[in-house]
């Protein structure tokens, strides 16, 4: 396993760690092996050309100094030398070889398809992510939590801005978790610096790529595909735990999802769906229709004083659950559960004005979504 | 300026001494005024208002920059709003690709070409005021998309699907429409210059006595034809999935988005070195003439030049490495892209085997030539970087790609743009630009290109994505230098025009040969060159051979 | 002089003429990439793009040497009120070995509707190994108002997959179809043709 060109990476890698990371000028040396493989490429690569570029630069600053006009220099007059112009096409074209061989070894790394331990597929979606444990009955979506006072500079902006949501994406370390993308309207780009992944996600298509992460702790990314007006708050944060801390919180997920299905069930209070309904909104709704329902034409129509929306109820649970095709509006019949539907609907019905004191329940969402 | 080297080719001047006086075309009955620019098929006029209008597309398109550069001035959301930001960028890309770098060089083509193989004009004088005055019908369009309900183009330069067709605001027909338009304007600009070069030359020139402008020219217009109906295609596929209901990009209907990634970059790549392939050719006649010396390796700068254009076609993909390309496409194109630094490094390293044991001296064009190869040598190293696959899942789409980019085309392209506006003004107008005005000048664009670009670098290895209007905390102080270097750099061009305008004007006179060292045949006329030149082709004689 | 004129524009004619042909020859060009981007794609699996045309059973010896994973993800898409769902959502199978997977389609809304599943295969690689016997792959399907269908999908996994692939992702994504009341009936028959 261990070529020689490996220890070449490993010791670029290392050289690297110490000259250049912690201060945050340079690319992260991540917490895979694959992560580390690529840093030492872009070390090896980075000291090649600094090496080409002091040779080149290094001899045309001295002929810029010592063949001065103004020092009486007299130009010479060749102007051609065969054996040069071969050896410079040459020796590139070596060192270029000697970039390839190990930049294929990590290439074939990155696309090694074998089994994993964990499926998880991601969903890019304008804009947010949405997890799902492929198997285990687990999804969820994840929104950035920056509160919008932080970036109109009304309040502090603090450690983490633009770079916190509600949910992380919670994996195990040192297991194979093989992640499937696709997105649900544009093109997104998963990407987290430190595991190395960046994938685009490609509405109608699914791409693949891997990580088995090395050490427990909180790695942050970004949205790396323009993807309409919210691309810049679009985070990616990835909680790295031991694996019986994952087994844990996996149990914990699970149960929560059964305890939230049995309350499809029960009669909800208007108080309490209310309640529910503006932290979904909030969290979903409002980085499109404003916090305060009133929308940001012509792409996003107000909620607030929408007459189609206050007239036609039915109109409003089609167009959440099933969403509108060719806009940034998502069909949540699979994002959300029914009680957040419920209770989403009843708050968007009740609040800013629109008081039509509907109360949807969230029984009758689940009927709507699966007969 | 005694002449230190025997000149390389003497010329029989019959003609070159018809300055305004007899004029054979029965100029008499000229249109004045407006219809006269107009209506203009003179090489020299058309190439003046292609430099005017990009001068000015220039500063639209810096002003977009800057709005851009001020809101991420600091973090968080201050001046603009995301979605008039993302319209910023976007706008910023296509009017400093299309209507500001494409048209200087068509314009430095349109004025040096005929000078530069003894031709009397260009070979379809009507045809070329046609493809000029298409451009400003095409920007206007562009540009008033910008006020138009949903706004302008807000998916990057790039104009990703389906972002920029299902997803699109409305003004996007628009959009398509502009960017048909000029294109027309480039593809016929293009035959023009190739019928022109191809059959115009001065009797005894033949293709390998050309000047290497001539040259990067007549391959960069093959490019042009190559690839500007690949660009009218794709665009005409999405207006036809916005309009018509086709699912070209569109999975729903069968299509697929990454079809128009695999489409765009097979004209785009190649539209890239369409930008810098004239700058090489300028900066080859700079740096001789300057040097005093013969160009180091004129057949390798050749034969590189065109191997760089092959390539092109084959390295589209690393513009996609993170699409999700099968492994053995991901290895050709990381190997194909890894190659094209070959012909590359070449001609670096024939311009500085130029400069060794040659008698160098310092004026402005020499300055901005310099300053050409040592940065857009730098973007060749960054660029090197990109190449590596494995290495590019890290870097795409970050600051460091905006770095790289900026590199090859601001200090790239721009600086040639400059260098070669400085080398032929005294050509153009008969007197030299302001030396130490332009010396301001360069000293001032060369610490603001490096202030604004280079944190870049580190921005985007940090880990900045790009297309953001509003970043974490931990990039703040590479974007607070780049604003300040942006502004800096903005500012100083105004020094240009400056030298422009004065020069214009008036300022010390230039002799016919305005540069000791400089060879080629435009220097065979006076300064300023008459409107109408080599009306009787010059005869061209070498006197040494360049193969 | 006039003769070196004349000689000029013939030689700037021919030029024009030929830049003018391959102008013309690559915007044609630009357009027939679309089928050759697809035929591409079929070829190399690029993509996870899946081959639609239903093809026979090989008949080769079944690998029990190997188990192969097969997931199958369904995914709705916005404007379309269909459910769509998988009897297993993961099979083991042999290479060579030919199974079946019974698919649903719910209309959960009281309005017929049209609809057109998309597959994607993942790894990308595998998707030239993925023999579909029978499918609903591109083709529109047509839901009354409440109206559940069940469609099988019987596929065979060729012997020759690649050795490091173990896992084999199938997606279908659902997309509405908007379609002019008139031009159902015709599509209809189209669609139906080439592919069950």
């Amino acid at each position: 396993m261990h070529r020689s060109w490996q220890r070449l990476l490993f010791i670029t890698s290392t050289f690297g760690i110490t000259q250049a990371h912690a201060n945050g000028w340079n690319m992260p040396v991540g917490v895979t092996d694959i992560s580390q493989d690529i840093f030492g490429l872009h070390m090896a690569i980075f000291w090649v050309c600094v090496v080409i570029g002091v040779i080149v630069f290094g001899v045309m600053f001295y002929s810029l100094l010592k063949y001065r006009h103004s020092k009486g220099a007299k130009a010479a007059s060749f102007h051609e030398h065969t054996s040069v112009e071969v050896l410079w096409t040459a020796i590139p074209i070596l060192i270029l070889i000697g970039m390839a061989v190990p930049a294929t070894a990590t290439l074939k790394n990155m696309y090694d398809s074998s089994e994993a331990d964990l499926d998880v597929m991601i969903t890019g979606q304008q804009w947010r992510w949405r997890y799902e444990y492929l198997g285990e009955d687990v999804a969820f979506t994840s929104n950035m939590s920056t509160p919008r006072e932080q970036i109109r500079g009304e309040e502090t902006r603090d450690e983490h801005y633009l770079l916190d949501v509600d949910e992380p994406l919670v994996l195990p370390i040192n297991r194979k978790v093989r992640f499937l993308m696709t997105s649900d309207d544009v093109i997104h780009s998963w990407w987290v610096p430190e595991l190395a992944v960046k994938q685009d996600t490609i509405p109608g298509f699914i791409n693949e790529n891997w990580v088995k992460i090395n050490e427990p702790g909180i790695y942050r990314g970004q949205c790396a595909e323009l993807c309409g007006v919210n691309h810049g708050f679009m985070p990616v944060v990835v909680h790295a735990v031991e694996e019986e801390e994952f087994e844990v919180w996996l149990a914990e997920r699970k149960e929560a999802a059964e305890q939230e299905a049995m309350g499809i069930d029960r009669e909800w209070a208007m108080e309490d769906l209310m309640a529910r309904g503006e932290s979904v909104y909030q969290a979903i709704c409002s980085s499109c229709h404003q916090r305060d329902g009133q929308g940001a034409m012509p792409a996003f129509p107000a909620l607030a004083n929408n007459d189609q929306l206050i007239n036609n109820l039915d109109w409003h649970i089609d167009r959440v659950v099933n969403g509108v095709s060719g806009a940034a509006m998502p069909a949540f019949r699979s994002t959300l559960n029914p009680v957040e539907i419920a209770a989403v609907v009843t708050y968007t019905r009740n609040a800013w004005g629109n008081e039509t004191g509907d109360v949807v329940q969230p029984a009758a969402v689940a009927e709507r979504i699966a007969q | 300026m005694a002449p230190k080297l025997p000149p390389q080719h003497s010329l029989q001047h019959s003609s070159t001494a018809v300055a305004g006086g007899h004029s054979q075309h029965g100029h008499a009955a000229q249109p004045k005024g407006i219809m006269r620019w107009l209506l203009t098929t003179n090489h020299k006029e058309i190439g003046s208002l292609y430099l005017i209008f990009s001068l000015v597309m220039f500063f639209v398109g810096g002003m977009f920059a800057l709005v851009v550069r001020a809101e991420l001035f600091q973090p968080g959301l201050q001046l603009v709003e995301p979605e008039f930001f993302n319209q910023m960028t976007t706008m910023h890309g296509l009017i400093m690709v299309f209507a500001a770098v494409m048209p200087a060089f068509t314009g430095l083509a349109n004025w040096m070409i005929p000078l530069q193989i003894g031709a009397p004009d260009m070979a379809l004088p009507r045809l070329n005021n046609f493809s000029f005055w298409l451009l400003p019908v095409a920007f206007t369009l562009l540009l008033s998309t910008l006020f138009m309900p949903g706004g302008g183009p807000n998916f990057g330069w790039t104009f990703y699907a389906p972002l920029s067709t299902t997803y699109a605001p409305p003004s996007t027909t628009f959009f398509i429409l502009a960017l048909h338009i000029a294109g027309i304007s480039s593809i016929l600009g293009a035959i023009n210059i190739i019928a022109t070069i191809l059959n115009m030359r001065a009797p005894g020139m033949r293709m390998m006595d050309m000047p290497l402008f001539v040259w990067t020219w007549l391959i960069t217009a093959f490019l042009l034809i190559a690839v500007m109906p690949v660009l009218a295609g794709v665009i005409t596929m999405m207006l036809m999935d916005i309009n018509f209901g086709t699912s070209f990009f569109d999975a729903a209907g069968g299509g697929d988005p990454v079809l128009f990634q695999h489409l765009f970059w097979f004209f785009g790549h190649p539209e890239v070195y369409i930008m810098i392939l004239p700058a090489f050719g300028i900066v080859s006649a700079i740096i001789p003439t300057f040097a005093r010396k013969p160009l180091f390796g004129y057949a390798s700068m050749v034969y590189a030049t065109a191997a760089i254009a092959l390539l092109s076609f084959l390295v589209w993909a690393h513009h996609m490495f993170i699409v999700g390309l099968p492994l053995t496409a991901e290895l050709f194109f990381m190997y194909s892209t890894m190659l094209i630094a070959v012909p590359t490094g070449v001609k670096v390293f024939n311009w500085v085997t130029t400069l060794f044991r040659g008698s160098i001296s310092f004026e402005s064009p020499m300055l901005f030539a310099l300053a050409f190869v040592v940065l857009f040598t730098i973007g060749g190293f960054s660029g090197l970087m990109l190449a590596i696959a494995p290495a590019d899942f890290q870097y795409h789409d970050t600051y460091f790609v905006v770095a790289h980019f900026h590199y090859v085309l601001v200090p790239g392209a721009i600086f040639a743009i400059m260098a070669g506006v400085y080398y032929w003004l005294p050509k153009w107008t008969g007197h030299y630009p302001n030396e130490r005005l332009a010396q301001c000048h360069f000293w001032c664009s060369i610490i603001g290109v490096n202030l604004t670009f280079f944190p870049m670098h580190f921005a985007g290895l940090a880990g900045m994505p790009r297309r953001i209007p509003d970043y974490a905390l931990q990039f703040a102080d590479f974007n607070l230098l780049s604003s300040i270097g942006a502004f800096f750099f903005g500012a100083s061009q105004l020094i240009f025009v400056l030298v422009v305008v004065m020069c214009v004007r008036g300022g010390k006179k230039a002799p016919a040969k305005a540069w000791e060292g400089a060879e080629d045949l435009e220097w065979s006329v006076p300064s300023p060159a008459p409107l109408h030149t080599f009306e009787t082709p010059p005869v061209f004689n070498r006197t040494h051979h360049h193969d | 002089m006039a003769d070196n004129n004349s000689v000029q524009s013939v030689g700037v004619r021919r030029t024009v003429i030929r830049t003018v042909a391959a102008l013309i020859g690559m915007f044609a060009f630009a357009f027939a990439l679309v089928p050759l981007y697809d035929v591409f794609c079929r070829v190399t699996g690029l993509n996870g793009k899946v081959d639609t045309t239903a093809k026979a059973i090989i008949h080769e010896e079944v690998d029990q040497s190997r188990y192969i994973t097969v997931q199958f993800i369904t995914r709705g898409s916005a404007g379309l009120p269909w459910q769509m769902s998988v009897e297993n959502r993961q099979m083991r199978v042999h290479p060579g070995q030919t199974a079946e997977v019974d698919f649903t389609f719910t209309n959960n809304s009281g309005a017929e509707s049209w609809g057109r599943a998309v597959p994607s295969v993942s790894p990308s690689s595998a998707t030239t190994h993925l023999r579909k016997v029978s499918c609903f792959c591109f083709q529109e399907q047509q839901l009354q108002g409440d109206e559940r269908l069940t469609i099988p999908l019987i596929f065979q996994l060729a012997r020759d997959l690649p050795k490091d692939i173990n896992t084999i992702t199938l997606v279908y994504t659902l997309y509405p179809v908007h379609h002019l009341a008139k031009d159902i009936s015709k599509n209809d028959n189209n669609t139906i043709g080439d592919s069950i």
